[in-house]
């Protein structure tokens, strides 16, 4: 990696590097004015293709394939939604390309646009990140003025509009057909599938959802090449046939007990451990790392003895994670209790449930109140095994609710459970001395006649 | 609903109605809509809900069913001047988040949710702001405030309008 440059975030820093002009003075549009020369919408989708680019919003979907999934021919209209519901907690890589670098997201967005031949795009952020809608907003004016929205784009004959759309604080919304749902002015209750969004999604028509950092891949993509891509990251592992790959630079997103929190453009495949000491400045304080999310709180906990797990779409899966997510890294260090960790993310979960699937609905809620009771003092060893429980049974995966949220806020549970239980048990025994080998529920509240 | 006066203003149902021809259907700009009239009157009373309903071609019940899933939209009464959110997801947790609410809380005399009776302050707690690299965060209306200790927090509530 000692030759790595950053290109995702190489104007963030600069002075106005959120303004046209800056962006223009280091080439910016230029991919995009060699797309509208000379590339038909399926040289673009076949570049993209095979560049082996996954969706960095969390899924690790490839991009290229997701885009080939759109009705040949259709006569449209195809609507593409940008998905900058950014609100996996640690995560913030989408914000400061919104706020620095706006316009690499748009010109992506816009090459996305022409390659699904979409006409219509909607940036969905959320409203939690002012500066960047403010930044953004003005970013699409400028290329109003430029002529690479609207009508007849650089005389090429392709037309675009994008619409900002503003969410209203619900995590759901990232999940993209409860983007679709919430974008159509609906509660964000995301739907079966299929089908899939690109048959039928927004109005009930041929839909693309990308992520912001995705479409910025894909403008580096146009510009510089699928070698180029290619020639970062980790290929294939050979011995997984379902394994697409790891390809390019990923922004990487470090925060808690770490001496320099902050956003780091690295290849996909740095190890968790490398992040931390080399980009982190090591843990804070001087103390040790205890744990660390490995890429968001839904994809649970690598303990600090398995810092050495590769940060691409493979590794934290082989460390018992559910994946790379959103490769936001949290780190804790020595002094951090687990049970506060896990009554953190139990709660988050219940706030977050759009209550549409009730294992994911009274679910997480039960996992909260047995967190909160064992955190008062009350808790007893066989809450462990009903928390677990919990873990086991919601979610998309053991097929109980329609979408992954439930499968987020399950891995911290058991993560958690299964990694740390001596310790979760310890302070159960030491906070309820009298009372943590019960085994009987803990009584209901007694219902007041109904009859 | 409420059968009191008319609470958009010409400017809100002109602004509204700015957002219809983006979207391919009417009920897409409910959203929009609920933001236009929260941003001015700093809640969304029932009365607008229904004013909302009927630009839209809608049931006030389907304005008011998508207004009740997000957290954001008051309907009793106005937020205060700053709608103060102190993040309390797990970057900020770990540098102090619940301490800095509990302080606020404290200091403010409210709980997440209310306002000071003069009015100047909503206090709520907010899941993650995506500014965890500046953990423990707040968002005041539209300005960021980063890296909070319980000082800083007390000068910038003192500095409020």
């Amino acid at each position: 990696m000692p030759d790595f440059q950053p290109t995702l975030l190489a104007q963030v820093g600069k002075p106005e590097s959120h303004t046209r002009r800056v962006y223009e003075q280091s080439g910016g549009y230029q991919a995009l004015r060699k797309v509208l020369k000379g590339m038909a919408p399926k040289d673009i989708v076949e570049t993209v293709k095979s560049s082996g680019l996954r969706g960095r919003g969390g899924a690790g979907f490839p991009t290229g394939l997701k885009w080939t999934f759109l009705p040949p021919n259709h006569p449209g209209p195809i609507y593409f939604c940008l998905n900058a519901d950014e609100s996996e907690p640690g995560t913030f890589n989408n914000r400061i390309l919104m706020e620095d670098d706006p316009h690499q997201v748009l010109e992506g967005l816009i090459i996305s646009c022409f390659a699904t031949q979409a006409r219509v795009a909607y940036y969905y952020m959320r409203c939690e990140y002012p500066l960047a809608f403010e930044r953004t907003t003005a970013a699409l004016a400028e290329c109003y003025e430029a002529g690479y929205l609207g009508q007849n784009i650089l005389g090429s004959g392709y037309s675009l509009d994008i619409y900002m759309h503003r969410g209203a604080g619900a995590y759901i919304c990232g999940e993209e057909t409860g983007l679709i749902e919430s974008l159509e002015g609906k509660r964000a209750w995301p739907r079966i599938k299929p089908p899939f969004p690109a048959v039928e999604g927004a109005f009930r028509k041929p839909t693309v959802v990308n992520n912001v950092e995705t479409v910025a891949c894909v403008k580096q993509i146009v510009e510089r090449g699928v070698d180029w891509f290619k020639s970062i990251g980790i290929p294939p592992d050979p011995a997984n046939p379902r394994d697409a790959g790891s390809y390019g630079p990923k922004l990487y997103c470090l925060s808690g007990h770490i001496n320099r929190p902050g956003c780091y453009e690295a290849p996909l495949g740095i190890t968790c451990q490398d992040l931390i000491d080399r980009f982190g400045g090591g843990i804070w304080k001087g103390r040790q790392a205890k744990a660390a999310i490995p890429g968001g709180i839904s994809m649970g906990l690598l303990k600090a003895d398995e810092f050495h797990c590769p940060l691409d779409f493979n590794g934290p899966g082989k460390f018992g994670c559910l994946g790379l997510g959103t490769a936001a890294v949290v780190v804790m260090d020595e002094t951090t209790s687990m049970v506060d960790f896990l009554l953190n993310s139990c709660r988050f979960f219940s706030h977050e449930s759009c209550g549409q699937c009730t294992p994911c609905r009274e679910g997480t809620h039960w996992a909260t109140q047995m967190m909160t009771r064992i955190k008062h003092g009350k808790g007893r060893h066989r809450d462990l095994d009903l928390l677990a429980e919990i873990g086991e049974t919601i979610g998309i995966m053991p097929g109980t609710t329609i979408c992954g949220l439930a499968d987020g806020a399950a891995w911290p549970i058991k993560n958690c459970i299964k990694k740390f239980r001596q310790e979760l048990e310890e302070y159960i025994r030491r906070t309820n001395p009298t009372g943590w080998m019960e085994t009987n529920p803990v009584p209901a509240l007694e219902l007041v006649g109904i009859h | 609903m409420s059968t009191g006066g008319r609470v958009l203003t010409d400017e809100m149902v002109e602004a509204i109605k700015a957002f219809i021809p983006r979207y391919p259907s009417k009920q897409a700009v409910t959203l929009p809509a609920l933001h236009i009239v929260n941003e001015r009157l700093r809640y969304v009373p029932p009365q607008a809900v229904v004013e909302i309903a009927g630009l839209l071609d809608l049931a006030p019940s389907q304005v008011q069913d998508t207004l009740s899933f997000y957290g954001y939209f008051k309907q009793d009464q106005p937020h205060g001047r700053c709608r103060l959110w102190v993040c309390r997801s797990i970057s900020c947790a770990l540098r102090g988040a619940d301490d800095l609410l509990d302080h606020l809380s404290h200091t403010l005399h409210v709980q997440p949710g209310e306002t000071t009776p003069d009015g100047r302050v909503t206090l709520e707690y907010a899941e993650c702001l995506g500014a965890c690299e500046h953990a423990p965060c707040m968002l005041a209306n539209d300005q960021l405030v980063k890296s909070v200790g319980h000082q800083q927090a007390d000068e910038f509530v003192k500095g409020l309008p």
